[in-house]
């Protein structure tokens, strides 16, 4: 055997009281120390991993397509931002997402558009007059494709068709149902040249209604309504909308890059009818992430100019003693009861019951804890307006002043006596941590104030809506999202035939109001109707408000100008700009 | 061996086809499908979105168009990303998560065999313990940790020294790639490490090292070429399944560090039952792994002599 030590006068690291030790029991200590020698095959070993990491990186570079810079590019008039998902697709007639929405808000314009102060503005038609039987839009001739040629009514035409079209099967189609015919070709009763649309000239768009309509120039704002060119989207072989050379842009930006899963840019579109209303060169959506903590590290290390905060990571943000803002993301979040036949929740008084013993203020401060959440008493959100102003404002929501626990579990033995025995109750539920806080806390609440069972069923976003769309549930943690800048969007929900009514809650009452709001011309009469719509939906206990969304960020102080909104692309960076000293 | 390969190829396919259906089966039996979404939608518009998909016809037309445009190589089109094809996020996010995860994989096995063998040559001494300590803490804490304070360590330096040494996230040049490859390799590495050490101990005493040893071979020698040559061979067998493991996509480390890699792609598909894209993604990773398995055993033959006799 050989000496075990034999070139321990050079190990360097060998420490001579152990290798003294270890002498003794050679084949428990292994056998051989470290010598020069084999440092000499590690720095080999290192040498190698070196020279493959770059070879590697050589391979990966080929799969990639440039860097976003800094967060705010002073000298570039750039700024990079991330998203939290990608835009599943850019085809208008078709996009549903709110990610997709504020995109093509940025690459496209529809007949009007929303300035900064959310007023609605001139887009392409640069006037309209509205009617109660149809709508006539003058477009301006300067507003120009992103290839040179001039946008036209023809455009509009071929856009509004394509999202009724049954085969487009446009999620969003109902919001064009206002336009004539739009429905029956929606459901296959028509053929797409029978809606009421058409091109009188080059310039000239006529719009006739299915009923009268008191916003339809809010609706025209949408991305829905927004232009698509025929010739051009039929080149594209059904890949319009899935990639930046797949597209044409008329608005202030245009899309000119998108790596799908990494990053998007649009830069400011020379051939756009108002030079002066994009100030920024480009924005970069340098980074696609929905983990929370990626985006306040992006933002610390600079490569950002906004991040939005969770609960977890709010902490980090107040110690860094950065300026928190707040938003409101125009959402009513609350709890939904299932109103079908063989479900103890048809029962009013039990649905009143665990209405009066909770108090949203409780949950919104003491449960959810994040700062921008607002105590929800309605389904209706502060911003919609009123006549002068907000409308919850003008009518007040019904609620009771403290929570009325006597009052409660009176409705709850009349329930009782109506029902028997109330079996324990399913509360179906999404997968996030807010979700699950929300959940507990009514869990314990209907047990101790009331002694109701609560069962909470967690499922993921898909398994939750197949449970809502086959009414398995007989509780429903739910929000609502508007669509449109008009009360309607929130209160035609729980109108019988409305499909996103999961309870199926059904009042011939709420019906009649309903149509009130939809086919009234006078606001007075519509926010009356509005307000008795409110006041049905507390008395009969349809949902438990809980609170209205909103989001806490913080933002780079040089960046200014970025509009965030309720309905309308959010946030919209077309009148941002960069107050930097230098500039 | 010819005949050895060709029946271990076929085995693979059968595997394949095995994992596709049982995906086919799991998937249709889950509740919710690709087409619910927020917005409820009419009737009608469901009814078009399901003949567009083909998910109109009878479960079993379904499997047997699906298995057909397979065998064809084609996915279909992603039903969240409408106008994608899944080749195309295939083709797309497996080039950077396969780039991604060879570096990954190079720090793994050069990272695992040093400092397995460094460990197994100070057995009981101080660097094994660290050594081992370290292995310990990167076997059991998950990579969604690591990746995290990874990204605040590199805040925190990037803030000290006052310039962007290495990017938090994002993709593109190879300081992009450095931090996420570590993270992404760091719990194979551990594993190898471990593995290393207890196969170096176990050939320390084999007849063949000590006829090495006597010959008078230098210790050095009898280390780099006699023990660890033998003790490196079930590093070889683990790392195949690892390969397929770490190139298809570690979904938290893309998701951290803003990656457009296929992990991300494949558990996005999951939670948004997009139909096309899970099954596109699943077959591709299934057959992928079967593959480097039949790969690994086959690279057996050539670092082990003995294996090739048979």
């Amino acid at each position: 055997m050989a000496p075990p030590h034999s070139t321990v006068t050079e190990g360097t690291a060998e420490n001579p009281a152990e290798s003294i030790a270890a002498t003794g029991t050679v084949i428990d200590a292994g056998f051989a120390p470290p010598t020069s020698d084999l440092f000499k095959y590690i720095a080999l070993l290192i040498g190698a991993t070196v020279i493959i990491t770059v070879f590697i990186s050589w391979l990966a570079n080929a799969t990639s397509n440039g860097v976003a810079g800094a967060a705010i590019d002073v000298p570039g008039n750039t700024i990079t931002v991330a998203l939290a998902d990608e835009p599943p697709q850019l085809d208008s007639t078709r996009a549903t997402d709110q990610i997709s929405h504020m995109i093509l808000g940025h690459v496209m314009e529809g007949l009007l558009r929303y300035d900064a102060q959310n007023k609605l503005v001139p887009g392409v038609a640069e006037r309209w007059e509205i009617r109660p039987d149809g709508a006539t839009f003058h477009l301006r001739n300067s507003a120009r494709w992103s290839d040179g040629k001039p946008v036209t009514a023809a455009d509009f035409v071929f856009a509004w068709r394509k999202v009724v079209d049954p085969k487009t099967a446009s999620e969003y189609a109902f919001i064009m149902y206002s336009v004539k015919n739009a429905k029956a070709i929606n459901t296959g009763k028509l053929s797409i040249e029978k809606l009421g649309v058409r091109a009188v000239d080059a310039s000239t768009l006529e719009v006739a209604f299915e009923r009268p309509l008191a916003f339809f120039d809010k609706l025209v704002a949408f991305s829905v309504y927004f232009p698509v060119r025929q010739d051009f989207y039929e080149a594209q072989q059904g890949r319009y909308g899935a990639n930046a050379e797949n597209m044409l842009f008329n608005g202030p930006f245009t899309l000119t890059r998108w790596v799908h899963g990494a990053q998007l840019r649009i830069e400011r579109n020379p051939l756009y009818w108002n030079q002066h209303l994009a100030k920024l060169n480009a924005v970069n959506f340098g980074y696609i992430t929905s983990d929370g903590n990626a985006w306040l590290n992006l933002f610390r290390d600079g490569k950002i100019a906004w991040a939005g905060l969770d609960s977890e990571n709010l902490k980090t943000a107040m110690e860094q003693r950065w300026h928190i803002r707040r938003e409101i993301t125009g959402s009513t979040y609350y709890i939904e009861f299932n109103e079908r036949p063989d479900r103890p929740t048809r029962n009013v008084h039990l649905r009143r019951a665990m209405l009066l013993v909770f108090d949203p203020g409780e949950l919104v401060n003491k449960v959810i804890k994040i700062p921008g959440n607002l105590a929800a008493y309605s389904l209706f959100p502060n911003w919609i307006r009123g006549e002068q102003g907000s409308f919850l404002d003008e009518y007040p929501p019904p609620w009771h002043d403290r929570v009325d626990i006597a009052a409660a579990k009176r409705e709850l033995e009349i329930a009782r006596a109506e029902l028997g025995t109330i079996p324990p109750l399913v509360l179906l539920n999404s997968e996030s941590s807010i979700a699950d806080k929300q959940a507990e806390y009514f869990q314990s609440l209907f047990k101790e104030t009331l002694g109701l069972e609560l069962r909470i069923d967690k499922q993921t976003f898909k398994q939750r809506l197949a449970k809502m769309t086959a009414g398995q549930f007989d509780l429903v943690a739910a929000g609502w999202g508007p669509d449109y800048d008009d009360g309607l969007t929130f209160g035609d929900l729980f109108a019988s035939w409305n499909l996103n009514n999961r309870g199926r809650y059904n009042n011939p009452e709420l019906d009649r109001q309903v149509h009130i709001a939809e086919s009234s011309l006078d606001q007075h009469e519509r926010l009356a109707a509005f307000a008795a719509i409110q006041k049905i939906e507390y008395d009969e206990a349809v949902i438990i408000p809980n609170y209205q969304q909103g989001k806490v960020f913080v933002e780079d102080p040089r960046l200014r100008g970025v509009v965030k909104r309720a309905v309308g692309p959010s946030p919209d960076y077309t009148n941002a700009y960069i107050a930097d000293k230098t500039l | 061996m010819m005949r050895y390969t060709v029946r271990r190829l076929l085995q693979g396919l059968l595997t394949v086809w095995f994992i596709a259906t049982a995906t086919f089966i799991a998937m249709h039996m889950a509740p919710g499908d690709p087409l619910l979404n927020n917005k409820a939608t009419t009737a009608a518009i469901r009814a078009n979105l399901q003949q567009k998909y083909g998910l109109d016809k009878p479960v079993t037309t379904q499997y047997l168009v699906y298995l057909n445009n397979m065998i064809h190589g084609d996915f279909g089109i992603s039903y969240a990303q409408q106008n994608r094809s899944v080749n195309d996020i295939i083709a797309e996010g497996f080039p950077v998560s396969a780039s991604l995860g060879l570096l990954a994989l190079l720090f793994a096995t050069v990272g695992g065999v040093l400092f397995g063998t460094l460990s197994a040559l100070y057995r009981n001494k101080a660097p094994d313990i660290v050594i081992m300590f370290l292995v310990i803490l990167g076997v059991s804490v998950p990579s969604f940790v690591f990746a995290t304070l990874g990204q605040v360590a590199l805040v925190k330096i990037n803030e000290i020294s006052g310039v962007s040494l290495l990017p938090v996230a994002g993709w593109g040049t190879l300081r992009h790639m450095l931090l996420p490859a570590l993270v992404l390799g760091l719990g194979t590495m551990a594993l190898l490490a471990r593995l290393m050490r207890s196969t170096m101990l176990e050939v320390v005493n084999a007849d063949y090292i000590r006829t090495a040893r006597a010959k008078g071979l230098s210790p050095t020698r009898v280390v780099v070429h006699h023990q660890i040559r033998n003790a490196v061979l079930p590093v070889i067998t683990v790392l195949g399944p690892q390969i397929a493991t770490i190139t298809t996509g570690g979904f938290v480390a893309e998701s951290v560090f803003s990656i457009p890699g296929l992990g991300r792609a494949f558990v996005q598909s999951v939670q948004q039952s997009d139909y096309t894209v899970i099954m596109g993604t699943t077959v591709f990773f299934g057959g992928f792994l079967v593959f480097m398995v039949i790969a690994v055993d086959l690279l057996y033959g050539v670092v082990d002599p003995r294996v090739r006799l048979k």
